[in-house]
């Protein structure tokens, strides 16, 4: 079908600026991060290529009823997909100031190992969409936990930062944004899995899914002389 | 299935595959060896053989179900992955590589929902457009990171429906030697770096709100020094895995009774095996004869193994240790003693064991640390145990334990000069 392999091309694209993306971040090369923030033009290309398409096919006669499945889930996923790649280039932006200051403790590889479940998910749930996998779709939105574990502990650890040197605080604001990103990229890619459900079975799944992130909860108690330093307790 | 119109069409079809099947055996890798040219010269070959099947039979623009029955046993022969695409950049055929790389499919789909690089699709869109040929590099960051050199060619008019062939040379192994060296510094700094600003906090407490605090100044005494001692242990395992590397080439020499030397080195564990409420038995079997080799270091292999295996057996349980000779070193050749030794823990997951020797490589990353430690330890044996031109295996049952076994040859009966070279292959290349 036409448009799986349009899909398969946008989501292609978007795995590819995301790797790119964490890799400039950790090579701390703006280069690379300049042809990321370059290449997202070709996203929003074949989004709109798939819209044209999806509306022709959609107005074009009176489509069965599990065609339109098909076609809003694909234009759903489209857009999820060019979410990923808008965060992807926004990781690339941050990557130029990032590479202009020290290196904030291993923050980077944290953010790259995150990175990496992230584009795991990313393959998984569009192989699921290709090759209509409900299975292989909810075992997305349960590593999508992960992610949230990872970036709750990083939030913290660049808090602390921030508390420890304020000079810092530039490239830890940075980072945080970057942070989530990541974080954001594994729910789109989450929300594609409950789209392969929904394009498959004609609903989404209902159970809510699990949510472990709780930076917004993460307070930092500043050091004083009557509580020891937050690290050691 | 294609229908051939008489056997004698088949002779001509025949006498082209064979030869194709030799221009692709001649392109097997052997993993240092670049494979593609002569791969691609046996690709060109079942092009070409393919359209002498063309010549045989009606023209059909699907292809798919006329070339695959008979191309799969050539193709699948190719140890690279490899896709066969038409002029609209669908997949008439896949090798059984890329079918194990990239999961099956099905022919006659779009290549990309196959392959979605955006890269590699360029690069067959270039070739499709003209170009006889492009070379463009493909990382799959997961589940394992492996790189590819993916070649798209363009194939000559005579072997439509073919149009182009892809194939994925891996180069992941080339591309990994610097990322382990990269990968090592980053892992020894973030291991030091951890007891060191654990250290740095607690002085700071001490120093500040914990001045006055009698309980706790004990309490994080305690804490401190176990960090120092991981330290300097880390450091003795860095130490001595570079002495070791820095010999790796230079087989040893002495001669060392090896049932002796075992046994000494138990007698230094037997207060941690108190402790743990473990027994260690030895048992010889028959006349041990001695081995060629260090003693200071084979004191390091036989303790970091009997360590590990009171670390992780089961408090309670024996550790066993089982010496006897044998007549050939497995894959190595050549008479050697076997060093078994076993505990009765929980055993290792199937898909840790090939890794369990790499540096800082560990399954359970809190225990390994709570029990004190660094990572190294059986990298140091591997790396011991390759200087000695032994081996070592590793066996190991989920639940009910693991034997690690090293095999060191017997003293004056260093292997012959064909099995040291293939020691040396077996060698190169790992952590």
């Amino acid at each position: 079908m036409r448009l799986d392999s349009m899909i398969a091309e946008i989501g292609g694209l978007a795995e590819t600026q995301l790797a790119a993306a964490i890799e400039a971040l950790v090579k701390r090369d703006t280069e690379a991060a300049t042809r990321v923030v370059e290449a997202d033009r070709r996203i929003d290309a074949i989004q709109a290529e798939i819209d044209a398409f999806a509306i022709g096919l959609l107005s074009g006669r009176r489509p069965a009823a599990d065609d339109v499945r098909i076609v809003v889930a694909a234009l759903r996923v489209a857009s999820n997909l060019e979410r990923i790649g808008d965060y992807a280039k926004n990781i690339a932006k941050r990557t130029v100031p990032l590479a202009q200051v020290e290196p904030i403790g291993s923050t980077a590889q944290t953010i790259s190992r995150m990175g990496r479940i992230v584009q795991d998910m990313i393959k998984n749930v569009l192989d699921a969409f290709l090759t209509r996998d409900v299975g292989r779709a909810g075992d997305v939105r349960t590593r999508d936990r992960e992610v949230d574990q990872l970036h709750t502990s990083l939030f913290g650890e660049l808090l602390n930062h921030m508390i420890d040197d304020p000079r810092r605080i530039t490239a830890c604001a940075h980072l945080l944004f970057v942070a989530k990103n990541v974080e954001r990229i594994g729910d789109h890619a989450t929300s594609v899995a409950e789209q392969v459900c929904f394009m498959v079975r004609g609903a989404a799944p209902s159970d809510e899914r699990p949510k472990q992130d709780n930076s917004s909860f993460t307070v930092v108690a500043l050091p004083t002389d009557d509580s020891y330093p937050n690290s050691l307790t | 299935m294609p229908k051939l119109s008489s056997v004698r069409g088949m002779a001509p079809l025949l006498a082209w595959l064979a030869v194709a099947f030799l221009g692709v055996l001649a392109g097997i890798p052997d993993g240092k060896l670049r494979v593609p040219a002569t791969a691609l010269a046996g690709i060109g070959l079942v092009g070409a053989a393919v359209s002498a099947l063309r010549g045989t039979k009606r023209s059909d623009r699907t292809a798919d179900a006329g070339i695959a029955p008979l191309l799969g046993p050539v193709i699948d022969a190719i140890p690279d992955p490899l896709l066969l695409l038409d002029a609209g950049r669908r997949v008439l055929a896949a090798n059984a590589a890329a079918r194990e790389l990239l999961g099956p499919r099905g022919t006659g789909r779009d290549l990309s929902l196959w392959l979605r690089h955006p890269e590699v699709l360029d690069a067959v869109a270039a070739v499709m457009g003209g170009e006889r040929r492009r070379t463009v590099t493909l990382t799959l960051p997961v589940p394992v990171q492996r790189s590819f050199e993916v070649h798209a060619v363009r194939l000559d008019e005579p072997a439509r429906p073919i149009h182009a062939v892809l194939v994925l040379h891996d180069i992941t192994l080339a591309e990994g030697a610097e990322r382990i060296r990269t990968d090592f510094v980053a892992n020894v700094s973030h291991e030091l770096r951890s007891p060191l600003s654990s250290l740095v906090g607690f002085i700071e407490t001490l120093k500040g709100a914990a001045r006055d605090d009698e309980a706790a100044r004990m309490r994080f005494l305690d804490i401190m020094e176990a960090e120092a001692d991981r330290m300097a242990r880390l450091i003795d395992d860095l130490l001595s895995l570079s002495r070791v590397e820095a010999n790796e080439h230079v087989p040893p020499q002495g001669e060392v009774a090896s049932l002796a030397l075992v046994e000494e080195v138990a007698a230094t564990l037997a207060e941690r095996a108190r402790e743990r409420n473990v027994r260690i038995e030895i048992s010889a079997r028959g006349n041990v004869p001695p081995v060629q080799g260090d003693r200071d270091e084979l004191t390091e292999v036989f303790h970091n193994l009997i360590d590990n295996a009171l670390k992780y057996g089961r408090p309670g349980m024996p550790v066993h240790i089982s010496i006897r000779r044998v007549d050939r070193i497995p894959e190595l050749g050549g008479a050697g003693v076997a060093f078994a030794v076993r505990d009765h823990g929980e055993g290792i997951a199937p898909e840790h064991i090939p890794r369990l020797t790499e540096r800082f490589y560990r399954v359970d990353k809190g225990r390994s640390r709570s029990l004190g430690g660094t990572g190294l330890g059986l990298a140091i044996v591997k790396h011991i145990v390759n200087r000695h031109r032994g081996r070592l295996s590793i066996e190991s049952t989920l639940g009910e334990g693991s034997t690690f076994t090293v095999y060191l040859p017997v003293a004056g009966e260093a292997p012959a000069g064909e099995a040291a070279r293939a020691f040396h292959k077996s060698v190169i290349g790992t952590s």
